[in-house]
């Protein structure tokens, strides 16, 4: 893609925390990229749960934050939606960026909530803005739209001046 | 002489006292509290649960501020974006500016001249005073506390004086540019910044009199909204909540941007986690960031003049004299206000410490002037997350003022 991948798709790029990640789970990794400082792990989705946990209590790694959790949706590319996650560790001071394809018509992917509780609500938002489904979510439902609402407004091909129809008020 | 009761009324008695050893049999009840409630700063609703006065259950319902934030800065260009980030913690403006703007100049790869950044320092610092001043102010109204309010709010006014000389705006500052701030400081800004820094002191001292050793408020505080070091860490709570349970987090210290790497300061941290904790924590913060405002005008005043935004004809604008005499400049202007700046294709996370805690923006570019992805991680939304944790099995009373220690501003939390 561009010049720093030619150490490798699969290359530590000299960063410690990307180092660690391949010498752990060198199968569940895809491909690495160290730009503009942030290092980033694209990740097997099958493989997800496990290297969160392996990212968790890896002994050198310690991320005991799930900082971030979103969706960029990349319409026109296969596959479609990209999660990405963010995780920062208080004990070591550094970060990562770990990503995972998810591909259109099923539009779905491992919830990392039973690692991380804060993924719950952001898995919920990306769930309500994106319309990815997270398997073994606990309480996968909207959660800054209602429910009611027609879309996800934040995949690239909803029009931002759609018009939604009227939901009454509920109790 | 007293009678002795008669048989009836022994029996009457008996009767009583039997039902009142009985456990009183209660049905569970449903409570709305929100989404508009007096004591609620901010539209959320919860859903509460309740054993007689115990929570039981709660469930936060936000998202009734949600404008599409992400979505709007998707259709303008990344200069557009700005004016949305102040609105989204309209209490600390400044400080959603500086975040995003220093994100995009990640993407860049932009370094802002050394005055630009000291500004921004000072800036920002005098937002979180302004921010921590509202969430302490509105706690103790919200706790029937009038008058401490006012002594907040009046020292929060002296902020806003400040960022109104500074930048023209008391609110929704759009102060900082990409690259840059708007312009410099005012001549009459050193002599207002002290006299309003020295009254702030003064009022922060008379709030400590008034609230610190209250005794209702600290019976209020203490022991209520109890959320320990692992579970703040596990939902990824940051800001004056985590501190509060003794982790030292600050983003100022850990991970230094701008010029805090030259400023003395110091983190306090909590120890218990509860309430009391966190206005404490609050409270010294403020103090803090006092003595990093009269560092940076310090630093500004010996710098002497020079450029506050960087010298990159990418995103910096020419200057307006030259605008209106030179054709060269005229259409440089056109363009950069018509089209933008172009942002090489890539992704970038940049996240500051904020008046809440980590706020971060996950900014990911194809190339063009149009923004693919603006993310904004909010603090707010996080340390909302474990509300229920913090209350089940607390009073409902526990609600209000673990809810503004809390501190969940609509804005920033929905989007």
């Amino acid at each position: 893609m561009s010049a720093d991948a030619a150490g490798g798709a699969r290359a530590d790029h000299g960063h410690p925390v990307l180092a660690r990640l391949l010498a752990a789970l060198p199968d569940a990794v895809r491909e690495t990229h160290v730009r503009h400082g942030d290092a980033t792990a694209i990740v097997d989705p099958a493989e997800l749960v496990r290297v969160m946990t392996c990212l968790r209590d890896t002994d050198g790694l310690d991320f005991e934050m799930l900082v971030d959790l979103t969706c960029v949706d990349w319409l026109g590319q296969e596959p479609r939606f990209e999660v990405v996650h963010h995780l920062y560790s208080v004990k070591r001071n550094h970060r990562v960026r770990v990503k995972a394809r998810v591909p259109e018509p099923l539009c779905e992917i491992d919830s990392v909530a039973g690692v991380y509780p804060s993924a719950n609500w952001m898995e919920r938002e990306v769930f309500d803005l994106y319309g990815v489904r997270f398997r073994g979510h606990p309480d996968l439902r909207r959660i800054l739209l209602y429910e009611g609402f027609d879309g996800h407004p934040l995949r690239k091909d909803y029009p931002k001046e759609k018009r939604q129809p009227l939901v009454g008020p509920r109790n | 002489m007293a009678s002795q009761p008669s048989p009836l009324e022994r029996k009457r008695r008996a009767a009583l006292e039997e039902d009142l050893e009985r456990d009183l049999h209660t049905d569970h009840q449903i409570l709305n509290m929100g989404p508009s409630h007096p004591a609620m700063h901010g539209t959320v609703k919860f859903l509460i649960e309740l054993d007689g006065e115990t929570v039981v259950d709660l469930d936060v319902q936000v998202g009734y501020l949600h404008r599409g934030f992400e979505k709007e800065c998707e259709s303008g260009t990344w200069y557009q974006a700005i004016p949305y980030t102040d609105r989204l913690n309209y209490n600390s403006a400044i400080l959603a500016n500086i975040g995003y703007c220093m994100a995009v100049e990640k993407l860049l790869g932009i370094e802002t001249p050394e005055r630009c950044q000291w500004l921004r320092v000072m800036a920002g610092e005098l937002s979180r005073i302004g921010d921590h001043l509202t969430r302490c102010g509105a706690a103790c109204l919200e706790l029937q506390a009038m008058t401490p309010f006012l002594y907040g709010i009046e020292a929060r006014e002296l902020c806003w004086d400040l960022q109104e000389i500074l930048c023209g705006a008391r609110v929704t500052s759009n102060y900082v540019r990409i690259g840059g701030v708007k312009h410099d400081l005012p001549p009459e800004f050193g002599a207002a910044c002290r006299e309003n820094v020295r009254r702030i002191r003064q009022l922060l001292a008379d709030f400590d009199k008034v609230v610190t050793s209250n005794r209702i408020f600290v019976d209020r505080l203490k022991g209520t909204g109890f959320l320990s070091r692992e579970h703040c860490l596990a939902y990824a709570v940051t800001g004056p909540i985590l501190r509060a349970a003794g982790v030292p987090l600050d983003l100022r210290k850990q991970e230094p941007y701008l010029t805090y790497d030259q400023i003395d300061f110091d983190v306090p941290i909590g120890e218990v986690g509860d309430n009391y904790d966190r206005y404490l924590v609050c409270v010294e913060e403020m103090q803090q960031s006092l003595r990093i405002v009269e560092q940076c005008l310090v630093r500004l005043e010996s710098l002497g003049p020079g450029p506050v935004n960087v010298d990159d004809p990418r995103v910096r604008w020419p200057a307006k004299g030259r605008v209106f005499n030179h054709m060269e400049e005229l259409i440089q202007q056109f363009k950069a206000v018509t089209e933008g700046p172009r942002v090489p294709a890539g992704e970038a996370y940049f996240a500051i410490e904020s008046a809440n805690g980590e706020l971060g923006f996950y900014l990911v570019s194809d190339g063009s002037a149009v923004p693919y992805k603006v993310r904004c991680r909010p603090p707010s939304l996080l340390n909302t997350q474990p509300i229920s944790l913090m209350l089940k099995g607390a009073m409902l009373a526990d609600v209000i003022p673990t809810f503004d220690f809390v501190n969940m501003i609509g804005g920033e939390c929905d989007r």
